[in-house]
C-alpha cells in the first residue's frame, strides 16, 4: 500500500494517473459515443428502444433508406459548396490580411489581434447579427450593395433558394478569416527575412518575391491552415441554426445540420447516426492530413 | 516617400480595414440602441439617432436574462474547472516524454479533436439518455463539453509545459521534492499564465456553446443564453433592436475580457502548437 501511495507521489503512477484519467475520460465521452453512433447506424431505432444497447439489426438498410431520399444528394451537394466556397474565401482573405499586417508598421499587431473577436464570439450571435444585417427588405447589406451599383433590386439572401446557402457562406467566411490570417501570419513570421534581402539585391519584384520565396516557405503552414478549415467548416453548425436552419427547402440544408434536424426534429435516430457516421469517416480523412501536416509544429 | 509616411499611411489602411471587418459588431450595437421604427427605416441610419438605451434593461427583464446567463456561467465555469483539472496534468505528460506511447497518446488527442459536435450529439444523447444522465442535464452538457474542448486544451498547455526548462524540475527532485511536489510548486508557477489563457478560451468557448445545450436541455430554467437567443429569433421576428440589446448584453463581457487579454491570447494561440 506505502508503496503503491510513493508510485502515485513519487514515480510512474504519477504520470500514470495524470494522463490515464483524462484519456480514459475521452475514451469513454467521445470514443464510445463514437463507437455508438456506428452501431446505431447498423440497428433499427425508435424512440421506445431508444435506451436499450441491442436493437434489432438491420444491416445498411439505414444507409439505403438515407441515399434513396430525394434531399440526399443536394445536401451533399450543398455541404461540398459550402466547405470549399468557406475555405478559399477565408484562406485568400486571411492571406491578403497577413501579408498586409506583415509589414510591420506600429499597432499592427494590436489591430490584427482584434479581428479576432469575430472568433472569440458564440456562434449563435455572430450568426444572429448576420441574419440582421443579410434581411431582405431593411437589411444593411443590400442597402450598401444597391449603393454601390452592384445590385438594382433586394436581395432575399435568406428566403431565395438560389441565395440561403451563400447567405451561410458569407457569414462563415467573416468568422473564420480571422483565425486563418493569426495562423498565416505565424508561418510569414518565421520566413528568415534575409531571403527577401537576398532576392532585393537581385533585383527581384516584389511580385516574384512572393511566387519565389513566400509561397514555398508557407507551404506546410498552408496544409496545416487548410486542413483545420476543413475541419472547422465542417463542425459549423451554429449559423445554419441563427440565419436559415436549412431552409428554405433545404436549399441552404447541410450533413452536419442535417444529421442534427433528422435526430432533434424528426426523432429519426437511426438515420440521424447514419448521416453522422458517413460525415464522420470524411473528417476522419480531413484530420489525418491534419494531424500529419501538424507533426513537427505540436511534437517538435 | 518617407519611412514615416508610409507607416502612417500603413496604419491608416489598417485602421480602415479593421473598421471594415468589425462592420457587423458595430451593426450589432448600434441596432441595439435605435427606437423600434428607425430599425426599418430606409435608407438605414448609421448613428442611433435618438438612442434608447432603456433597452438593454428591457430585455434583461422580459426575456429573463439573468436565469440564461446564469446557466451560461454555470456550464462554462463547470467546463473550465473539469477541463483544467482533467487536462493540465495530460499536458505535462505529454510534453515531458518522448517515445512512441506519447505520439499515439498525442495522436488520440488530436483524432479527438475535430469530431463536429453536430455528429456527435445524436450518439452522445441517446447514450445519456440510456444511463440516465440526461436527469442532471446542466451536468450531461459540462461533460459533452468538455470531451470536446480538451483536446484543444491539452495541445495549448503542452506547448506551454515544453518551454518550461526540465533542469529546474530536476533539480528540485535533487533537493528533495517528490515529483508532485516538483509538479506543483516548480513547474505549475511557471507554467500559470499559458494554462490561464488556455482555460479562458475553454471558458469563451463553453460560454458561447449551443449544439449540446440546445439538445440535452429541455427544461427552460436550465438552458443557457445561446439557447435563449435561438428561442428569442423566431422565424419571421421583426424585434431587431431587442434581438441585438440581447446579443449585446450576452457578448460584451465576452469581448472586454478579450480585448484586456488580446495580447496574452494571441500569443498563446500562436505560441507552440498550430492548433
Amino acid at each position: 500500500m506505502r508503496r503503491l501511495t510513493k508510485s502515485i507521489t513519487d514515480g510512474v503512477g504519477f504520470d500514470l494517473i495524470l494522463v490515464g484519467v483524462p484519456l480514459a475520460f475521452l475514451l469513454v465521452f467521445s470514443g464510445l459515443p463514437l463507437i455508438y453512433n456506428v452501431l446505431m447506424s447498423f440497428q433499427e431505432v425508435d424512440l421506445f428502444s431508444l435506451g436499450q444497447l441491442i436493437r434489432p439489426f438491420i444491416g445498411f438498410k439505414n444507409y439505403q433508406a438515407i441515399s434513396a431520399q430525394p434531399e440526399f444528394w443536394p445536401i451533399m451537394w450543398n455541404t461540398v459548396i459550402f466547405v470549399v466556397c468557406s475555405i478559399t474565401g477565408q484562406f485568400v482573405l486571411g492571406f491578403a490580411l497577413a501579408l498586409f499586417f506583415d509589414q510591420g508598421f506600429r499597432g499592427a499587431s494590436f489591430l490584427r489581434g482584434l479581428f479576432l473577436v469575430s472568433w472569440v464570439m458564440p456562434g449563435l450571435v455572430v450568426g444572429a447579427v448576420w441574419n440582421w444585417i443579410l434581411a431582405g427588405d431593411f437589411g444593411v447589406l443590400n442597402y450598401i450593395l444597391t449603393s454601390l451599383g452592384v445590385i438594382s433590386e433586394n436581395i432575399f439572401w435568406r428566403s431565395d433558394i438560389d441565395f440561403s446557402l451563400w447567405a451561410v457562406v458569407i457569414a462563415n467566411i467573416w468568422l473564420g478569416t480571422a483565425f486563418n490570417m493569426i495562423l498565416l501570419s505565424v508561418g510569414l513570421a518565421a520566413i528568415p527575412k534575409d531571403l527577401y534581402e537576398a532576392a532585393a539585391l537581385d533585383g527581384a519584384t516584389a511580385f516574384q518575391k512572393f511566387w519565389t520565396i513566400t509561397l514555398p516557405m508557407m507551404r506546410s503552414t498552408t496544409g496545416a491552415v487548410l486542413s483545420l478549415g476543413l475541419i472547422f467548416t465542417l463542425q459549423q453548425f451554429d449559423l445554419f441554426a441563427a440565419i436559415t436552419s436549412g431552409g428554405p427547402a433545404n436549399s441552404s440544408n447541410v450533413a452536419q445540420y442535417w444529421a442534427w434536424e433528422l435526430s432533434f426534429r424528426q426523432y429519426d435516430f437511426a438515420r440521424g447516426a447514419t448521416v453522422s457516421t458517413i460525415m464522420i469517416a470524411f473528417v476522419m480523412i480531413a484530420s489525418v492530413f491534419y494531424v500529419r501536416s501538424t507533426k513537427h509544429e505540436v511534437r517538435g | 516617400m518617407s519611412a514615416l509616411a508610409m507607416n502612417r499611411l500603413l496604419l491608416v489602411v489598417a485602421l480602415f480595414l479593421a473598421a471594415l471587418y468589425l462592420f457587423p459588431l458595430y451593426w450589432m450595437y448600434v441596432t441595439a440602441v435605435k427606437a423600434g421604427s428607425d430599425i426599418f427605416a430606409y435608407p438605414p441610419s448609421f448613428l442611433p439617432g435618438n438612442a434608447n438605451w432603456g433597452v438593454f434593461g428591457d430585455v434583461w427583464q422580459s426575456r429573463d436574462m439573468a436565469r440564461y446567463i446564469w446557466n451560461s456561467l454555470v456550464i462554462a465555469g463547470g467546463t473550465m474547472g473539469m477541463v483544467a483539472i482533467l487536462g493540465t496534468g495530460c499536458a505535462y505528460v505529454l510534453a515531458r516524454y518522448r517515445n512512441g506511447w506519447i505520439d499515439f497518446a498525442l495522436f488520440l488527442v488530436l483524432m479527438l479533436q475535430v469530431l463536429p459536435a453536430s455528429l456527435m450529439i445524436t450518439p452522445i444523447f441517446v447514450g445519456f439518455s440510456a444511463v440516465g444522465l440526461l436527469d442532471f442535464p446542466r451536468l450531461a452538457v459540462i461533460i459533452a463539453i468538455t470531451a470536446k474542448a480538451m483536446p484543444f486544451f491539452v495541445i495549448l498547455v503542452r506547448a506551454t509545459f515544453m518551454s518550461v526548462p526540465l533542469e529546474l524540475e530536476e533539480a528540485a527532485l535533487v533537493d528533495g521534492n517528490s515529483r508532485i511536489g516538483a509538479f506543483l510548486m516548480i513547474v505549475m508557477p511557471l507554467a500559470r499564465n499559458g494554462v490561464l489563457v488556455a482555460a479562458i478560451l475553454i471558458f469563451m468557448q463553453a460560454f458561447g456553446e449551443f449544439v449540446y445545450s440546445k439538445s440535452i436541455i429541455q427544461d427552460v430554467n436550465y438552458q443557457p443564453a445561446s439557447v435563449g437567443l435561438n428561442t428569442f429569433m423566431g422565424p419571421n421576428t421583426v424585434e431587431w433592436n431587442n434581438i441585438m440589446a440581447y446579443a449585446t448584453i450576452y457578448v460584451t463581457p465576452i469581448l472586454a475580457a478579450f480585448v484586456l487579454l488580446q495580447q496574452r491570447i494571441v500569443a498563446g494561440l500562436t505560441s507552440g502548437a498550430l492548433k
